[in-house]
């Protein structure tokens, strides 16, 4: 069932000028901020602990724990992750180019009930326009007495700093976006110290967020954290931006309401991805960006739960959903997948770095007609070097989760569709016509 | 003399001032130097390390960490199909066959006249209009092989000009006001202001 819960944070779009500065007070907007700035930093703090707003970046860390976390230190940072790459991947790309100043606002709030004064968003270069919308709002905002000194005359100052990326996956992980915020080539940090909470950039106190985790704040603040929390279920609250792509009907983004929707509607409903194109057959789905395992048709009555999708072998992830159908060929989705991870990885751990190389040339080889009846075998034993026991969620051998996550779609399109591998080895091809 | 027109080194310096330490501002300095010449020449690099003091060494070797930053010379409209699934699952790979027979240029190639580099990407968060490509970061798509054409055409002939800047020139829009929290020139702005 599809529940009728009002959009949270997509709630303007349906304006085409809600990039504006305009559009945006005569839509409510800064109002979350005053209220905030009449309620105590501790207040808010509380808003958003009952929200129990998770994280939506791909790891679903409860955004008020992380906060508690800040270490106490004279100068500390606020840094929102806006470098959304996760292939197939769209809403902060949506959030940043069609609410910039919701971004604002709610990064404003975090910043006050932190204590913060200075807050970076880390922008995604390739999101041109996007960056123009946010450097635009982060201009009108200045001028309309929303950041800088003595915001909207209380005694709270702060300043934000809109920064360009350049074009690098592994830049999205939190520790490699404090290096490159740095001016740094985007090298993930050696851990522990696990948090930025504790040792972030240029080593104060770092809290970093993602952009649609900031979204959601101007609405909390305002309606309050129960009524955020009222929406969905257990510790999915609230709603949630999917990123629907591949071979379904209608591709976009839909703002839901956690837990209440199944992956069957988000992929059949009319109103949402209205089913498999031209009638064909869903094969293979993706749940929550490439870095997840995949699902298959029986897992279609699976709410968009963190925790469900999670007991069931995957994750939400990012929140995006790739719909892969009868002419997909898996060995081919695979293969392009891990061919991703092995040009972003960063190169710094050596089973990330070869072995992302390695498994990308046996897919292809498969792929082309070269396979060998070992090969199978030899991914799964790459894949064990970057993840020991290929479990979920996997183990870690690497700096960072990148190379754990690698295995992710090669297990899964072996593990479901082993016969399809064996059909390329045998009969020296791919089976599927060109391009899927 | 330094490379940067006296303008784009007036605002580098503004973007350094906008940074606790220097060297933030080198990624945000690359892309102001692309703008200018349309890639990262040595010359722009001796500048931005002298501005955010570093060698030019290290900023050559931080830049080429970065798929946007151009350290060799690219045409006036760099084409990044992207390739990746969901693109992929839309026929992204005969649109990037067809890109490179129509315009003669392979991947990381660039066009004898000057006008088009082809670069296969990644995932360009545009995987609703799939397969789409970014001209100089703008986005379109979905394309078919003959929307490629007519937005070859409408590029070569200047009609998007408006839309699509030459290569290298990202954000047009900048920042209008220095720091404020931490200085006294805020404090007062706000007074004047409230
Ligand atoms: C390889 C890799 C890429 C990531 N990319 C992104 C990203 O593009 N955007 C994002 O917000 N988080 C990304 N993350 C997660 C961040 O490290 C971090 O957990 C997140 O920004 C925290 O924000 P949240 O708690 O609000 O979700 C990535 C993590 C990894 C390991
Ligand atoms: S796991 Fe891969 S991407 Fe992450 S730090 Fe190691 S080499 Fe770099
Ligand atoms: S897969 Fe092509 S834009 Fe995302």
């Amino acid at each position: 069932m599809i529940t009728g819960a009002a959009p949270i944070i997509t709630a303007r779009l349906v304006h085409g000028d809600s990039h504006t500065l305009e559009r945006y007070l005569a839509t409510g907007g800064y109002e979350g901020l005053r209220a905030a700035l009449a309620m105590t930093p501790e207040a808010v703090r509380e808003q958003v602990d009952k929200a129990s707003l998770l994280g939506r970046g791909g790891a679903g860390f409860p955004a008020g724990r992380k906060w508690s976390m800040l270490r106490k230190a004279e100068i500390t940072y606020l840094v929102v992750n806006g470098d959304e790459s996760e292939p197939a991947t769209f809403k902060d790309h949506l959030l940043v180019e069609r609410d910039p100043h919701q971004v604002i606002e709610g990064t404003i709030i975090a910043a006050y009930a932190l204590g913060v004064s200075q807050a970076f968003i880390f922008c995604r270069g390739e999101f041109a326009l996007g960056m123009e919308r946010l450097q635009q709002a982060c201009n009108d905002a200045y001028e309309h007495g929303a950041l800088g000194a003595g915001i909207f005359g209380s005694s709270f100052s702060l300043d934000l700093v809109v920064h360009p990326g350049a074009g690098a996956y592994i830049c999205g992980e939190e520790t490699a976006l404090l290096e490159s915020l740095e001016g740094k080539r985007g090298f993930p940090r050696i851990k522990p110290p696990y948090f930025p909470a504790v040792i972030g950039l240029y080593g104060a106190p770092t809290v970093v967020n993602n952009i649609e985790t900031m979204s959601n704040l101007p609405w909390i603040v305002t309606n309050g954290g129960d009524a955020f929390a009222a929406l969905g279920h257990g510790s999915s609250t609230g709603t949630r931006l999917f990123a629907l792509s591949g071979r379904v009907e209608r591709t976009g983004w839909y703002e839901l309401e956690m837990s209440k929707t199944t992956f069957r509607d988000l992929i059949y409903d009319a109103s949402l991805g209205g089913g498999i194109r031209g009638g064909g057959e869903l094969k293979a789905f993706i749940p929550g960006g490439v870095s997840a395992p995949w699902f298959g048709p029986d897992h279609l009555d699976l709410g968009l739960d963190q925790e469900a999708v999670g007991a069931a072998g995957s994750m939400l992830g990012s929140g995006s959903v790739v719909v892969m159908d009868h002419t997909t060929c898996v060995v081919r989705a695979a293969w392009r997948i891990t061919r991703f991870f092995a040009r972003e990885s960063c190169g710094q751990c050596t089973p990330c770095r070869e072995g992302s190389g390695w498994l990308e040339k046996i897919l292809l080889r498969i792929e082309e007609g070269n396979g060998r009846d070992a090969d199978l075998d030899l991914l799964m034993d790459v894949c064990d070097n970057l993840a020991p026991g290929i479990s979920w969620p996997p183990q870690q051998t690497t700096i960072c989760v990148l190379g754990s996550s690698i295995p992710s779609s090669i297990a899964s399109a072996i593990r479901m569709f082993r016969d399809e591998f064996l059909v390329h080895v045998k009969e020296g091809g791919c089976p599927m016509a060109p391009s899927r | 003399m330094a490379h940067l027109s006296d303008e784009n080194m007036e605002r580098a310096r503004r973007l350094v001032a906008v940074y606790p330490e220097r060297r933030s501002a080198l990624i945000p300095l690359c892309h102001l130097a692309q703008g200018q010449d349309g890639w990262l020449t040595p010359e722009a690099m001796e500048d931005i390390a002298e501005l955010v003091g570093v060698t030019p060494a290290e900023v050559y070797g931080t830049a080429t960490f970065y798929d946007m930053l151009h350290t060799e010379p690219v045409g006036r409209h760099v084409i990044a199909v992207c390739t990746n699934i969901a693109c992929m699952l839309e026929g992204a790979y005969e649109l990037l066959e067809h890109i490179e027979e129509h315009l003669g240029a392979r991947v990381g190639q660039t066009t004898e006249d000057g006008e088009f580099t082809v670069e296969e990407a990644e995932c360009l968060a545009g995987c609703d209009a799939a397969p789409c490509v970014q001209v100089n970061h703008r986005f379109f798509g979905p394309l078919d092989s003959a929307g490629f054409d007519r937005l070859a055409d409408d590029l070569r002939a200047g009609r998007l000009a408006g839309e699509v800047p030459r290569h290298g020139v990202l954000c047009r829009v900048e920042r209008s006001v220095g720091l404020e929290a931490s200085s006294a020139e805020g404090a007062e702005r706000r007074e004047r202001t409230s």
